[in-house]
């Protein structure tokens, strides 16, 4: 007990002694994760939107594998990233290997599947037949995607929060695809993993400590505006 | 119908779903400004016409025109859908504001914004619902909500309006408040209007013209008074509230009237006595029916005049005396079945009830007007 307290004052103490390293690992968790959450955002809403409000053949299988995506293990995920950009790989003229690049592929596959599922979800939880009713007031097809995910925007931002959470708290791929390399692709959890493995509980404390903080900070900010603006 | 050209014409639609055809309509036009009533049980094919009707569902063959031109399919759709509104039997509100709901299609318009409040507002007020104009649509009642889904509708000023079953989750008050201020409203915008109903009343009260869907056809079409005292069959007949189909044979006329036999039935006649075949003298019968063939006598509940026992209504020939069989309470009315060699159903008030005691066993006397009654044929 007595260890977690000292964690616990030990993250304080990093965070408000503006601590270098532990500001930049911080921030370059907060990037590489949001970015990561941005670009599955871009794809998952549109993907789940699509199965949403299409029909065809080998549909069910693909809302299958969405499902079965939305659980993917981050080291199988950073297994195949890792192999893809390697050296010899299909992507290894790139580069990328060991690069904050590279684990933002390998994130945003992970957050993916989980915001298409989402959002595949709240788009089919609306009335169906609301889109015939948006269809009926003269909307074009675009002004009726964007009307529905408008009508869909409180799970639309869970699927954000899901993502995000997803994403920030994975450690394997990003071990796998980033190396923890000081200085560029040590962020909050692989640093965590190495600090415990070092056998100094403390400052891992304090680094898990800080991951929730900036969890909760950013999904507060995400709740805020998902209860905001809603007519009383 | 009026020679007035059609403001919408549909020819040879067909939509099938699910392999099966959902709609077949070889012919149906709608003259402009006139409110034509669809009416037809669960599954007739009302809701499915008025998707077509609206460009919204595709029909796999024929033409939909409006204003004489053909409508054309998809994208290029969009110019016509504009000019129509429609509104389901859910209010399918927005969760956003009262306003925001009503201002949504003159939104996907993109009009300026102050002839967007300028419209809204005047839709809100034609609802009476501009108090409610911040309130959340999530918070409204039934009624108020269906309110504000009819002031969206009409807010865009469309040249045809869709209405499917609007009223049909509403309790009575609220949906004849609001059926009130529909007429209204569709009386002074001259807005041309399809309403899917099931409700035969709500037909009657709007409606230029009714049309009778089963199974995706259409039955039977024309005024109200058409369809209820003249219908073309026993389904539609059954469908428009005529309780009581006797079988009958058309029978020559005396004296210039036209006159129907009961088949199989005895009748204690006025006076008393019994006879072995009653005759009615009737108003009308199907055209192409010929004398001596077989039909079905069509007698409306609400036709059926109840009188105590040798009560003297008029000709005799269509008196009967006869004993209250059952009576059940509907609506404002006593549904009274009465026995008279044949069993037929009269509606009656409650005040005639008490006036004339009307309960099992009771001996009455029941009066048809020959205008009421009609024959069709049989099958």
């Amino acid at each position: 007990m007595e260890l977690i307290w000292q964690g616990i004052r030990e993250a304080f103490g990093l965070i408000f002694g503006f601590d270098a390293e532990v500001w930049r690992i911080s921030l370059l968790s907060l990037r590489i994760s949001g970015t990561a959450t941005f670009i599955s955002l871009f794809l998952g809403v549109s993907a789940g939107t699509a199965l949403a409000l299409t029909r065809f053949p080998g549909r069910r299988l693909l809302v299958s594998l969405v499902n079965t995506g939305m659980g993917l293990p981050p080291v199988v995920v950073g297994l195949f990233v890792s192999i893809s950009l390697w050296r010899n790989g299909p992507l290894g003229v790139l580069g990328l290997l060991y690069t904050p690049t590279a684990m933002i592929i390998a994130q945003s596959v992970i957050a993916t599947p989980i915001v298409t599922g989402i959002s595949l979800a709240a788009i089919q939880q609306l009335p169906p037949k609301l889109r015939l009713q948006i269809l009926a007031l003269g909307a074009t097809r675009w002004q009726m995607v964007r009307l529905l995910l408008r009508e869909a925007r409180l799970p639309l931002l869970a699927a954000v929060m899901a993502g995000f959470g997803g994403v920030i708290s994975e450690v394997g791929a990003s071990i796998m695809v980033g190396g923890n390399i000081k200085g560029s692709t040590r962020v909050l959890t692989t640093a965590t993993v190495m600090e415990t493995g070092r056998g100094n509980f403390d400052i891992a404390i304090a680094l898990s400590v800080i991951l929730l903080l900036l969890t909760f900070a950013v999904n507060y900010l995400l709740t805020r505006i998902q209860q905001a603006e809603r007519p009383r | 119908m009026s020679a007035v050209a059609p403001i919408l014409e549909v020819r040879g639609i067909r939509i099938r779903r699910g392999g099966e055809d959902v709609l077949n309509l070889p012919h149906l036009a709608v003259a402009p400004g006139e409110t034509l009533s669809l009416i037809g049980p669960n599954g007739a094919g009302k809701s499915t016409l008025l998707l077509g009707l609206s460009g919204i569902e595709q029909p796999c063959a024929g033409e939909l025109l409006f204003r004489g031109e053909r409508v054309p399919a998809g994208a290029a759709a969009l110019a016509y859908r504009r000019r129509v509104a429609m509104v389901f039997q859910e209010p399918l509100l927005f969760d956003t504001t009262v306003f925001g709901n009503v201002a949504a299609g003159l939104k996907l318009r993109s009009l300026p914004q102050a002839e967007i409040a300028r419209r809204a507002t005047e839709s809100l007020d034609r609802f009476k619902v501009r108090h409610l104009a911040d309130r959340s649509a999530r918070t409204l009642s039934g009624g108020e909500a269906q309110r504000v889904s009819l002031a969206r509708a009409l807010a865009v000023a469309p040249e045809i309006l869709l209405l499917d079953e609007p009223f049909a989750a509403l309790d009575p008050p609220a949906r004849e408040e609001l059926l009130e201020d529909l007429a209204h409203t569709l009386h002074a915008t001259g807005t041309t209007t399809v309403f899917a109903t099931h409700d035969r009343t709500e037909a009657q009260r709007i409606a230029d013209r009714v049309a009778v869907l089963d199974c995706g056809r259409l039955r039977q079409i024309g005024t109200a008074e058409d369809v209820l005292r003249r219908p073309v069959d026993s389904f539609v007949a059954a469908f428009v509230g005529v309780e009581n189909l006797l079988p009958v044979r058309l029978m020559a006329s005396g004296a210039g009237g036209a006159f129907a036999a009961v088949l199989g039935a005895g009748g204690a006649l006025e006076g008393g006595t019994t006879t072995g075949c009653v005759f009615f003298e009737i108003g009308g019968a199907a055209p192409g029916m010929l004398l001596g063939s077989e039909g079905l006598l069509c007698i409306r509940p609400e036709d059926v005049l109840v009188a105590a026992p040798g009560d003297r209504r008029g000709s005799s020939l269509n008196q009967l005396q006869g004993t209250v069989a059952s009576v059940v309470a509907q609506g404002p009315f006593l549904k009274v079945s009465i026995d008279c060699g044949m069993r037929i159903v009269a509606a009656v008030s409650g005040h005639v009830a008490r006036a004339i005691s009307v309960e099992p066993g009771s001996a009455v006397t029941i009066a048809l007007r020959p205008a009421d009654l009609y024959v069709i044929p049989r099958g």
